[in-house]
């Protein structure tokens, strides 16, 4: 195990490496400057300004340098925010939106997996059609438009909760929810078809009739084996939630990464945008590390180090 | 099996307020008399907040116009601030919080009147050169110091000091003040620069040539004093947080929650704190329109930005303004690129063609007024009779298919051609492609023979393809960086740096020169110069003008004395007051 998680290192920081390549040469190609006033300055005194910030060296040169840099851990600093360093701003926006993310992805999982289970239990029944019908509108409306709804009929009309904002955990709850939608009908949809295949197989009819009681066969027999497939797709989903949504952040006015790195891709603030993408591309392949772990965990039948011949 | 029955019920719950949100998005008209009794209910809630101070506020104000109510005003700003150091600033936001914190010689007043600031007033030599400003004595920073002459000194050499990376530095002082241009190549050391400490209270400054509009461009953000002591004090994070720069402004910037909002405080040392009302003002960054009006309706805001869809909405509301701004847009036609293009009577056609009002009422919806020359509505006027220069020059190339078919057909015959196709480069927003369908559409039904090619690019691929001239029409803009004509003018002259479309002139290009450098101490031969040069490029129709950039807004009718600019911040606070009574 510990070899096979070594090993995993190795290649998560050959993958970061190569983030990191495609990313700055890719990001080179952004037409402009982060020059604000691109439009109005000469050539020539653009050409002093980019002197501070290194942009006049050719782009292989500005590659080592940043890759030396990181390598000492210094993100650099940003071009647009008056030199504020990198991980400082990312650190300041990125708790807000995990926050918010982690609130969404556990509440529309636990909310998505009892609507998928009790789907399942009572198959064909009206709790079946209406987690059927919560699933697709979940799925089918855009966050930002369920989000629209609930600030202004729980926000305006209502005033049960505040319209926008972040001081505190009743602001969360709107765009808590407006997230949660996603996993919600994802975890549904997935925990019902699971579950039925489940517990329509042999060893669930064994358990019963062994005399295990209901709850105890959903729980200990059937949860377990249903999540497998679920595991696979909480790791895109966690990261998508985690690293800030735009729209919603900006509907509520939370002051979330998701905004800065769009802001950070218009204005040309290279370093945000490296920043950014970095940090996203480790907490995917991370993840998936976990994701691969956690296999082993659930269903012991899965091996992860290469077989024991 | 009580569980699942508990279970039953939550899911029941959550499904009819599912149900119960989206019956009511379909009746939203037909709810609309429900809706107003709900909110005013929740105005009252909201003010039971702060209905002590309030009630407080009335007893001792029996004055009906004056402040009265609490002295708080909420307001939202679309981005967070980029920075708060005066040599670095770019940004309508970053200018505005400076405007507010900082005083520099000059402050704009109402109607852009020229308000003294640290500055009482001033003398300009007889050449017109070197202009001495006399600060007055009792202004401080925040902390302590008396803000002096060498602050000035300090600041201005740093922002055209190579090293800092300042983009208004060069860009403001360069050409204006003696020597900024050379220090800012590094061909001159920084202390070179034309300006002087005389004494703790005489700045002196050295001009490259005269420059008639000096006193304003004193009140813009670059040429605000610095405090030395911030910067080598804080080094590397000077006026990266709210405590690490000091301030001499109506306010001071007591709070700063990056990327969530401030705080301004109001700055007991001003020198003239007794005319400032306003305790505090809060800003909340909140980038989506539709929360802005929400958060406006919940009374969390006192204001609130309104783009086109919410103009309808909010038309006949009494706390429904427009304010027009003085940034332009036009077409610029490269003469260079096309040959149909270095046609006159195309270029005519191509303007006249085009029914402004249809785009400024139906697609940009949001105030915007017809632009019919280079020059903006109530941006200067005459130094003597106080005539708007628009309004002295009236109107061109007005909207008229007819004339625009004959020039366009005259313009083929002299081009000896029946089909031309232009492109047309523009940008690649939401609104600015359905103006830039607009502008198709309306080419190709009133010009016979005329294909028009749409490339929509985003704002910096734009700039590129302007710098190297490769475009037929452009759909660009400019904002104007001090109240004169010239900041307009100036940029079509041969050669100029933003001309970048071929348009020259010998007859412009002189009349620009004169207005610069001849009459630049005669104010009303210089404006009536400038009037000249305009009517000159226009007859060319070297340029296309569309429209003039409005911005709509409500405010809460108890807010008062809030003063718009046409330059620099684009608001003012420190005249403005909070009077409930006005309910």
């Amino acid at each position: 195990m510990a070899r096979y998680i070594f090993q995993r290192i190795v290649y998560m920081f050959i993958t970061m490496l190569l983030i990191a390549t495609f990313s700055f040469f890719l990001m080179k190609l952004l037409p402009g400057s982060p020059l604000m006033m691109e439009d109005k300055l000469t050539e020539e005194q653009a050409v002093i300004i980019k002197e501070k910030y290194g942009l006049n060296d050719p782009v292989p040169v500005q590659y080592v340098n940043y890759l030396a840099n990181l390598a000492q851990g210094d993100l650099g600093i940003s071009f647009q925010q008056d030199n504020r360093g990198v991980t400082k701003i990312l650190i300041e926006r990125a708790g807000p939106s995990i926050q918010l993310g982690a609130q969404a992805l556990i509440f529309g999982l636990a909310f998505g997996l009892l609507l998928g289970i009790f789907a399942a239990l009572y198959h064909n029944s009206p709790i079946d059609y209406g987690s059927t019908f919560l699933a697709v509108i979940g799925k089918s409306i855009p966050s930002f438009v369920f989000a629209g709804l609930l600030q202004y009929y729980i926000g305006v009309k209502l005033g049960w909760l505040p319209v926008a904002f972040w001081e505190g955990f009743e602001y969360t709850i709107m765009p808590t929810i407006a997230l949660a939608m996603f996993p919600i009908a994802i975890a549904a949809r997935f925990m019902r078809t699971e579950m039925l295949e489940v517990l329509g197989s042999d060893f669930i009819t064994t358990a019963r009739a062994k005399g295990v009681n209901r709850l105890g066969v959903l729980f200990k027999h059937g949860l377990r084996n249903a999540l497998i497939p679920l595991v696979t797709i909480i790791g895109p989903m966690a990261i998508a939630l985690l690293t800030g949504n735009l729209v919603i952040e900006n509907i509520f006015a939370i002051p979330g990464i998701g905004d800065t790195f769009v802001q950070a891709v218009m204005t040309n603030d290279f370093p945000i945008i490296m920043g950014f993408t970095l940090i996203t591309g480790f907490l995917f392949i991370f993840i998936i590390l976990i994701v691969d772990l956690l296999y082993g965990v659930i269903d012991p039948r899965i091996r992860l180090a290469g077989g024991e011949k | 099996m009580k569980q699942t029955k508990w279970l039953l019920l939550v899911l029941t719950l959550v499904l009819s307020m599912f149900l119960a949100a989206c019956s009511g998005g379909d009746s939203e008209n037909a709810g609309e008399g429900d809706g107003n009794g709900e909110t005013e209910n929740e105005n009252t809630e909201g003010e039971n907040n702060e209905g002590g101070s309030e009630g407080d506020g009335n007893g001792e104000e029996t004055k009906s116009d004056g402040p009265s109510g609490e002295q708080v005003l909420n307001l939202t700003e679309g981005a967070d601030i980029p920075t708060l150091d005066p040599s670095m600033a770019t940004d309508a936001v970053a200018f505005q919080v400076l405007g507010s914190t900082m005083e520099g010689l000059y402050r704009l007043g109402e109607k852009a009147q020229v308000k003294p600031g640290i500055a009482k007033d001033h003398e300009v030599s007889e050449d017109a050169l070197t202009w001495t400003f006399n600060l007055r004595e009792d202004a401080t920073w925040s902390n302590g110091d008396p803000v002096v002459a060498s602050d000035f000194v300090y600041a201005w050499k740093r922002a055209v000091d190579p090293e800092t990376g300042s983009e208004y530095g060069p860009y403001m002082m360069g050409g204006v003040i003696k020597n900024a241009t050379a220090i800012n190549k590094g061909e001159m050391e920084v202390d070179k620069l034309g300006v002087e400490a005389v004494d703790e209270t005489t700045l002196k400054v050295t001009l490259e040539k005269p420059i008639p509009y000096f006193e304003s461009l004193t009140a813009f953000g670059t040429f605000l004093p610095i405090n030395k002591k911030a910067v080598e004090e804080f080094g590397e994070d000077f006026a990266l947080e709210a405590g690490n720069i000091y301030y001499n402004g109506p306010f001071v910037l007591s709070e700063w929650n990056h990327g969530e909002g401030w705080t301004f405080k109001k700055n007991p040392d001003y020198w003239d704190a007794e005319t400032v009302k306003l305790e505090q003002i809060n800003f909340k960054v909140v980038k989506d329109v539709a929360t802005g009006v929400n958060l406006y309706e919940t009374d969390k805001v006192d204001a609130t930005g309104l783009s086109a869809e919410f103009v309808d909405e909010y038309r006949n509301d009494p706390n429904f303004e427009i304010n027009p701004q003085n940034v332009l847009f036009y077409f610029k036609y490269n003469q260079e690129h096309h040959e149909a293009l270095a046609n006159t009577n195309a270029r005519k056609a191509l303007t006249m063609a085009i029914d402004k009002k249809g785009l400024v009422n139906v697609i940009l919806n949001n105030g915007s007024l017809v632009a019919t020359g280079d020059i903006p509505q109530d941006f200067v006027s005459h130094p003597e009779t106080g005539e708007d220069f628009r309004e002295i020059n009236g109107d061109f190339l007005t909207h008229d298919k007819e004339k625009a078919k004959e020039l366009w057909n005259k313009a083929k015959e002299e081009l000896g051609k029946e089909e031309i196709t232009l492109e047309l480069l523009a940008g690649d927003s939401e609104t600015g492609k359905n103006m830039n369908a607009y502008f198709k559409n309306q080419w190709e039904t009133n010009l016979e023979g005329l294909t028009i090619e749409l490339k929509q690019v985003p704002f910096k691929e734009r700039l590129r393809l302007d710098t190297n001239m490769e475009y037929d029409i452009q759909f660009s803009g400019w904002g104007p960086d001090y109240l004169d004509p010239n900041t307009f003018l100036n940029m079509w002259v041969t050669g100029g740096g933003n001309n970048k479309m071929g348009y020259s002139s010998d007859e412009y290009d002189s009349l620009i020169e004169k207005a610069n450098t001849e009459y630049a101490t005669q104010p009303v031969k210089r404006f009536e110069t400038f009037l000249e040069a305009e009517k000159v490029l226009m007859n060319d129709a070297a340029i296309g003008p569309l429209y003039q950039r409005a911005s709509a807004s409500v405010w809460k009718p108890y807010v008062k004395g809030v003063i718009r600019n046409p330059m620099g911040p684009d608001f003012s606070f420190k005249w403005a007051y909070i009077n409930k009574n006005a309910e």
